[in-house]
């Protein structure tokens, strides 16, 4: 379903920001690939849209895009929510790029809170919308202090907040913005993707890049590069895993979205990929509630 | 003079009262005297003549103006006037042990645990320490009801019990007794007589002060009196 | 007897006009107790600042031997190796317990911190390790799950200790830990702390305005006035026999020291 590139539209530069405010949003990306997980400052703009919207996620589009460029846009793994359908309709119009749906066929995908389930290849590149980059602010509010542990490389406050997580709840109980290790060196909030994610992260081939516009931060992740989920020895990172199929595609080991059918307590469980599961019912896979 | 555990040598104190425009009180001037091994000096004389001051001045409670005191720590000897802090804690722990007629209490610990203390400071082994401090309480009468009680809430007499517990469970070369049985009754006096007489028997040298005729008597084998000593108070 | 732990050598720091701190020098041995008293405004806070590196001295230098013997000068230390000096060897017990914990992290974690800190990875060591800790300092096992902004006072300057102590320091600094508890409350966290220092050998430099806990834990004391030393010496004979007229002022001032 990929639309037709209008032309962009007239007035506005191309993907809207204009080429010295690239230029400078892509010297801090080059920065943040040549020093893996490290949060690096930049002028974030105003964009048209409020915070909170993906506006650093928007930015970091901005300055890589090409009019070659085939663009993927996903909220919470879907590609038709509001927040999707907006930012894909924004590049549409102010870059005239090429969109799609299917992972496979993007260049660039623009994603909030999911990583695809296709695997990525190389040569694509993967821009995350971050709400707040800092994974250590949970316990420390001071940025003066972040920074210190981060160039120091002390991290014992992270694991401070995983061992509150199991004396609370007997098991780590973050389920998504799970703290990583990038490349043996900086740890990284991979913002609020479900932590069933965290291993897609981990020597993946396409390049990984994170924008947070209100915190005014840009770090990345090169392709290839290890990415660990911290753990405890006798409390190893796990993903959650789920006891059922999705319901319309019966695909197993994916990131599953629960839906609430009637105020009865109907409910299903389907693929939060969108794109996945119309993949594979294309495919002739089905589900149990696949009509 | 060779042997002498403890030996002062012309020890001069006085106090200088800044809170009473610098007025200065001497209380002790050319004080020379020592003590061997095996031997109970008592110093006589009437109070209020600086016995206990010496007797502080020797373990280092109070500071020694003029003069020397040296006290014998194996094969070497040790300026308790000029030593450092260090010196004389470390001397406080093998060395010198001092009896005064109160006891500091410590909050919360049991009088066992306290005459135990002393025992591990001074390098006991824990069990030896522990059944020597019962043995010490029991010896001196003190009823087993109030072992593991705080001291505080003792009578003066019973802490007193205590406080001698505590300065004679580790058997140090030199004891220095400063009133000890003050406020004891005549069956307790017995106890620490025997007790005193014990440690001289085993070789410490003890000086001391002793109102009680008696008990004095008892221990003593030399008094001396510091009337000797006495500071000419300035015109 | 080996060198001493800490060195400190003609320490100065001057704020405006006022000089916080003047020409301080001392050397503490290993399990050495050392309190320094003073009215507020004497520089005893501010000594314990520039010993900690917490604040930048004016003048003057402080040498610590590490654990592998040799004596270094912290102000030659890179951030990463201070820090690490800090959380490891050395702890700080600050009298405001909110700027020593964690308030929102539970006790287990407070005390966890420093074993994370230096690579732990195991909880259920980490846990069993604070739990032991917790009751060294007379902290209910039931309370470990528990934040400190729960706890009173006196738990909250315990669970502090607690969590300095776990990583074995051989040198800790002690604010005022013990001021505005109530009596009954600060004389049984003194009786912890005394028989935890004389336990583990602790050498430690207290700071207090309060000559009673000066006799109880110390073995050596400094008295300050004005950021400058006015007379040191051992415990009891400063306090029995004081010598300088400030000094005997200090003493006359108390109830029964």
């Amino acid at each position: 379903m990929s639309a037709a590139a209008p032309l962009p539209e007239p007035g506005y530069n191309f993907a809207y920001l204009d080429e010295g405010t690239k230029r400078m949003i892509r010297r801090a990306i080059l920065k943040a690939i040549a020093i893996p997980g490290y949060q690096v400052p930049f002028a974030s703009r105003e964009m048209p849209m409020p915070y909170g919207w993906g506006t650093g996620g928007v930015q970091v589009t901005a300055a890589v895009l090409g009019r070659s460029d085939v663009l993927k846009v996903i909220d919470q793994g879907a590609d038709d929510t509001t927040n999707a359908v907006s930012i894909r309709r924004f590049f549409g119009r102010t870059a005239g790029v090429a969109t799609t749906t299917h992972t496979s066929e993007a260049t660039l995908i623009q994603t909030r809170h999911r990583i695809p389930e296709t695997p990525l290849s190389e040569g694509q590149i993967l821009v995350y919308q971050v709400p707040i980059p800092e994974p250590l602010r949970f316990l420390e509010p001071r940025e003066t202090e972040t920074r210190q542990l981060h160039a120091l490389a002390e991290y014992g406050l992270m694991h401070v907040k995983l061992y509150e997580d199991i004396a609370r709840h007997g098991h780590i109980a973050t389920t998504y913005a799970y703290p990583v290790e990038v490349a043996g060196r900086y740890v990284m909030d991979p913002s609020p993707t479900p932590k069933f994610d965290n291993p897609k992260m981990d020597g993946c081939p396409a390049l990984q890049l994170f924008g947070a516009g209100r915190e005014k931060r840009i770090y990345a992740v090169p392709p290839h590069t290890r990415v660990r989920s911290l753990d405890f020895e006798d409390h190893p990172f796990r993903i959650q895993s789920f006891d059922r199929p999705c319901a319309l595609c019966g695909a197993e080991a994916v990131y599953l979205d629960e839906v609430v059918l009637d105020d009865r307590g109907g409910r299903m469980f389907v693929c939060s990929d969108t794109d996945h599961c119309e993949g594979r019912r294309a495919e002739g896979h089905t589900g149990e509630m696949a009509e | 003079m060779m042997d002498a555990v403890v030996s002062f040598a012309d020890v001069g104190k006085s106090f200088t009262l800044h809170l009473r425009d610098g007025a200065r009180l001497p209380v002790i001037a050319g004080a020379t005297l020592s003590v061997r091994a095996g031997e109970c000096v008592v110093l006589g004389g009437a109070s209020g003549t600086g016995k206990s001051s010496l007797l502080k001045m020797a373990y280092g409670n109070y500071r020694c103006e003029q003069g020397a005191i040296r006290i014998r720590d194996g094969g070497r000897v040790v300026d308790v006037a000029r030593a450092e802090p260090r010196e004389i804690l470390d001397l406080r722990r093998r060395v010198v042990a001092y009896v005064s007629q109160f006891l500091r209490v410590i909050p919360r610990v049991g009088a066992r645990a306290v005459v135990e203390a002393a025992g591990l400071e001074a390098g006991l082994d824990a069990g030896i320490a522990r059944t020597r401090a019962a043995e010490l309480l029991a010896r001196l009468d003190l009823p087993e009801r109030l072992w593991d009680l705080p001291p505080a809430t003792f009578s003066g007499g019973e802490q007193q019990r205590v406080n001698i517990a505590r300065g004679l469970i580790a058997e140090r070369p030199l004891l220095l007794l400063d009133e000890p049985t003050a406020s004891l009754d005549a069956r307790n006096r017995a106890a620490v007589v025997e007790l005193i007489r014990e440690r001289r028997a085993a070789g410490a040298a003890i000086l001391g002060i002793f109102h009680d005729a008696d008990v004095r008597d008892a221990v003593a084998t030399r008094i001396v009196d510091v009337a000797a000593f006495r500071a000419v108070v300035a015109a | 007897m080996s060198g001493p732990l800490l060195q400190v050598r003609g320490l100065a720091k001057r704020y405006g006009a006022r000089l916080a701190c003047d020409g301080v020098g001392f050397a503490l041995h290993p399990g050495e107790v050392l309190a320094v008293v003073g009215e507020s405004g004497s520089g005893k806070s501010t000594l314990l600042g520039l010993i900690a590196g917490e604040i930048a001295a004016d003048a003057g230098s402080v040498t610590y031997r590490m654990r592998d013997g040799v004596a270094r000068d912290l102000a030659a230390l890179g951030p990463a190796e201070r820090r690490a000096l800090m959380r490891t060897d050395w702890g700080f017990v600050r009298q405001d317990a909110t700027l020593g914990l964690r308030m929102a992290v539970s006790a287990g974690g407070n005390v966890g911190e420093r074993l994370m800190g230096v690579g732990e990875r195991h909880y259920g060591r980490i846990r069993a390790t604070a739990l032991d800790w917790l009751a060294r300092v007379e902290i209910a096992a039931d309370r470990v799950d528990e934040p400190p902004s729960r706890f009173s006072g006196g738990m909250r300057q315990r669970l502090q200790i607690a969590r300095n102590l776990v990583t074995a320091p051989r040198l800790v600094l002690m604010d005022e830990p013990t001021s505005g508890l109530d009596v009954s409350v600060q004389a049984r966290l003194l009786d912890t702390i005394r028989g935890l220092v004389a336990e583990l050998g602790l050498a430690v430099i207290i700071v207090t305005h309060d000559l009673a806990v000066a006799r109880l834990l110390s073995h050596r004391i400094l008295v300050m006035r004005g950021g400058r030393v006015i007379e040191t010496g051992l415990t009891d004979q400063v306090l029995d026999d004081p010598q300088a007229p400030y000094t005997q002022l200090l003493v006359a001032s108390v109830l029964a020291a």
